[in-house]
């Protein structure tokens, strides 16, 4: 049997499981019925909703403009699949091609997607993230009871980790009225994505919206009264302020764990896949059954010196979702890569934040349009020469020209006239991003290094 | 611009009616540099690209000596309306007029005018009973959008028919062709518009009213925000009346879609979309200029050149629309450029929007076509802001 013949099998008659029940589940499922797959479909997810949509979670449906129950994703066809949800998966047997779940169900597969994306990072303390007052915010459910807390009468609300989850709640509050602090262990917000030098102007915006910013400071505790509520929070300069709500927001945490012992290349880090959104196994070797996407997936990137890159982004959870499952039903030379530009927006305080390219590998940075003290401007950050990312503030409509810069290896600086160019000349600064070593909140781009099975990845940029 | 020229066979009256010939000659060569050193682009992804791209300006003063300058202001004039500058200063305008307009701080602004527009529908078509033939620019495009940008100024309805008149001598200016008494014209016409504006802003200064001007009196410099009440009725005018009958043409040469429509109303999105791609009110856009050397498709644009993004051309580039000549309202991801990209998007798409969806079903349902009176019908002057000078069908009957 020719392994064409095994691919037209398969889109006949074969089985997919995807485990992972989101945004790249469920663009994935969509793609393989659109491209002809007959066989059968499992959509496996551990929340009991059906795909759900959450962007707006940490904007509008914390403003009471959007129900967190109304952010169903739409349906671009029908799927003709078996849902099952509510429970997790809990290991894959590669051997036997199962997949079991908590419940003890096993599913098997002859083609399986792992879509399972990534979960808030807990607040280190178990006791004290348990204390009635304390929320991360993740999930449909987390945004309901967020909500529900802040318009129920409170007055100040902590903020621990100023990434764009944390800066967007911080936003949301000041919306409502409320007065919030914002604890920030960087120096200042929007670091580990942007750098230090358009940090400064993210943390004018939150002080100017009259946020009680305080960075180069860590929570070192939250304390409860009797009733297990939230009443203090203690910092690590000394001092401690009076709380009732305390929002952790530091970043996500690869929803991997479930593949320990599996032999697939899964760690905190990712996924390892191929271009292919084929995952390698613990020696580097790519498996042909197996394929991820979405946030928990990490694959080599070409313009970015072909580390792995995971992205924990809308529009790559989509693009690499219908890639992955492109190929998963296709014959080898058929397959497309991954090569997806990196891209993400936020709005808060007004703003619209947008950026392409891959900005923590930026050595220098010009302001190419607008002007940083007018909170509007492009700039542009340089890698060797070339130009490698663009962030924008409320002017995203030029970054699709920036991503062609990005593709085509652009030269940097930038020399050329451009309109709202304020200065004759630009001075390459150097972007301050915080040392790669220390860990910070929520960069949305992480470059995870060289190696598919590396499960310790220490990257050092090599500044000039 | 030398005769025979592409360029000047597009903006030849001669080829008014059927320019699409025209444009797929061009698209074989996707930017073209014409003997004067004006380069013309005509493929979707180049035009789209370019519209895109900060190293072009639409501030025409960035072109060297002896080039038409179209919006700088001329002696005494205005000073050149947003469309016709670069940020900063374009985006200042631009988000200042943007608020009492659109979203996000006057989300309902629009749809607070869609009644009064259909009011205005209704009077129009109740006046085709009894006749068994119309002039559908005459008779019922033309006089919409002017109510409907008077409206969102805030003009007093009775001072509407002076706008007509400007508004006509306004839209010939932007054709390339216009010459120096179309640009006269144009000129005076924007003096005697800004001398009643700025009686009509400094009224609303003192007593406010509906309208944007009110809200933006005291936002901007009289000067400003009368060139920008002068863009809006050029840009919003002449562009809605030609979609509005491009629209109908279009569906009474394409009978088989018309049946479709008539039973299935919520055709008409896709419908409208499909016109926008298939014939777009705004042709092609003249007024750009290089401020560095910019490579597109193999060619190098020099520092200075003007440059002509084809935009009906664009919307039937194959390589982006399959079967592109064919009318095909089912079409799917119809990103056309009907309504520009980038930053200079089209302002008033939202509004020109609802009143080809208050105008053109309504249309529908209520007039029983018989059929063209004049295929090809008579054309406008302007290549640029194409469309039919009337558009005489006969019909058959009216319902209520």
């Amino acid at each position: 049997m020719s392994a064409d013949t095994d691919v037209e099998v398969l889109r006949r008659q074969g089985r997919i499981v995807v485990v992972g029940a989101s945004l790249a589940g469920l663009r994935a499922a969509e793609t393989l019925r659109e491209q002809g797959f007959a066989g059968s479909l499992t959509m496996i997810g551990d929340e009991p909703y059906e795909p759900y949509d959450r962007p707006p979670l940490s904007k509008q449906a914390l403003l009471g403009r959007a129900r967190p129950e109304d952010t169903a994703l739409p349906r671009r066809r029908d799927i003709d699949a078996e849902w099952r949800l509510g429970v997790a998966a809990e290991s894959l047997d590669r051997d036997t091609r199962q997949v079991r779940l908590t419940n003890g169900d096993t599913v098997p597969y002859d083609r399986l997607l792992i879509t399972t994306g990534t979960r808030a990072r807990p607040w280190f303390h178990p006791e004290e993230a348990a204390l009635d007052g304390v929320f991360v915010l993740r999930t449909r459910d987390d945004s309901a009871r967020l909500h529900r807390k802040l318009t129920g009468g409170v007055s100040r609300v902590l903020v621990i980790g100023a990434g764009f989850t944390g800066s967007e709640v911080a936003s949301a509050c000041r919306e409502l009225g409320l007065e919030v602090t914002v604890a920030e262990r960087g120096p200042a917000p929007l670091v580990g994505a942007l750098g230090g030098v358009i940090g400064a102007v993210a943390d004018r915006l939150q002080r100017k919206h009259g946020v009680d910013l305080r960075c180069g400071i860590s929570v070192t505790a939250l304390e409860g009264d009797d009733m297990g509520r939230l009443k203090r929070a203690h910092l690590s300069d000394g001092s401690a302020i009076e709380v009732e709500v305390a929002v952790v927001s530091l970043g996500a945490m690869r929803n991997t764990e479930w593949l320990a012992g599996s032999g697939v290349a899964a760690g905190p880090r990712g996924i390892a896949c191929d271009a292919g959104c084929r995952v390698f196994d613990v020696n580097g070797i790519v498996t042909d059954d197996i394929y991820a996407a979405g946030d928990v997936a990490r694959s080599p990137h070409p313009l970015f010196d072909y580390q792995f890159l995971a992205l924990e982004h809308w529009g790559n959870a989509v693009e690499q979702a219908e890639i992955a499952a492109h190929n998963m039903i296709c014959a080898g030379p058929d397959r497309r890569p991954h090569l997806w530009l990196p891209m993400f927006w936020s709005t808060q305080f007004g703003v619209n934040i947008k950026s392409v390219g891959v900005p923590p590998l930026g050595d220098q940075l010009v302001v190419a349009q607008g002007a940083l003290d007018e909170a509007r401007f492009v700039a542009v950050y340089g890698y060797r020469g070339r130009v490698i990312a663009a962030a924008s503030f409320d002017r995203a409509k030029w970054l699709g020209f920036y991503g062609q810069q990005i593709a085509s290896g652009a030269p940097f600086p930038p020399e050329y006239r451009a309109v709202d160019r304020r200065t004759e000349t630009l001075h390459p600064i150097d972007p301050a991003f915080p040392d790669p070593h220390l860990p910070t909140h929520g960069p949305t781009v992480t470059l995870t290094g060289h190696s598919p099975s590396e499960r310790r990845v220490t990257f050092v940029p090599s500044h000039a | 611009m030398t005769s025979g020229t592409i360029a000047a066979q597009i903006t030849d009256y001669a080829n008014r009616a059927d320019p699409y010939p025209l444009f797929a000659e061009l698209r074989e060569q996707p930017v073209r540099r014409e003997d004067d050193g004006t380069y013309l682009v005509s493929t979707y992804y180049e035009v789209r690209s370019l519209a895109n791209d900060p190293r072009l300006s639409n501030d025409t003063s960035n072109r060297p000596p002896g080039y038409t300058r179209v919006g700088q202001p001329v002696e005494s004039g205005l000073p050149p309306s947003f469309i016709f500058t670069d940020p900063p200063v374009h985006d200042r305008l631009r988000d200042t007029i943007n608020r009492p307009f659109g979203p996000p701080h006057s989300p309902r602004f629009l749809d607070g005018l869609r009644g009064g527009l259909a009011e205005v529908v209704t009077e129009l078509l109740d006046a085709f009973e009894g006749k068994d033939q119309v002039d559908i620019v005459e008779d019922f495009a033309y006089p919409l959008p002017v109510t409907a940008i008077c409206k969102v100024l805030g003009v007093p309805r009775e001072d509407e028919p002076r706008f007509h008149g400007w508004a006509d001598a306004l839209a010939s200016s932007l054709d390339p062709q216009a010459g120096e008494d179309g640009q006269g014209k144009a000129q005076r016409a924007r003096q005697d518009m800004g001398a009643y504006l700025a009686d009509l802003i400094e009224t609303k200064r003192r007593r406010p009213g509906p309208g944007i001007l009110s809200a933006l009196a005291p936002e901007m410099t009289p000067a400003d925000l009368e060139a920008t009440a002068v863009l809006l009725l050029v840009a919003g005018h002449e562009t809605t009346v030609n979609a509005i009958t491009n629209t109908t043409l279009t569906l009474l040469r394409h009978p088989d879609v018309l049946e479709r429509f008539q039973k299935d109303p919520s055709l008409a999105v896709p419908l409208i979309e499909e016109v926008l791609r298939y014939e777009p009110p705004v042709q092609f856009v003249p007024w750009t200029t290089a401020l560095a050397d910019i490579d597109v498709a193999d060619t190098t644009i020099p520092e200075g050149s003007p440059v002509w993004l084809m935009l009906a051309a664009a919307n039937r580039d194959p390589r982006r629309f399959e079967d592109p000549d064919r009318f095909d309202p089912d079409r799917e991801d119809n990103e056309h450029l009907g309504f520009y990209t980038g930053i200079h998007y089209c302002f008033g798409a939202p509004l020109a929007r609802m009143e080809l969806h208050v105008a053109v079903p309504e249309l529908f349902r209520r007039v029983t076509f018989s059929r063209l009176l004049e295929d090809p019908p008579p054309y406008r002057a302007n290549a640029v802001l194409r469309g039919p000078r009337h558009l005489p069908v006969a019909i058959e009957g009216l319902t209520a």
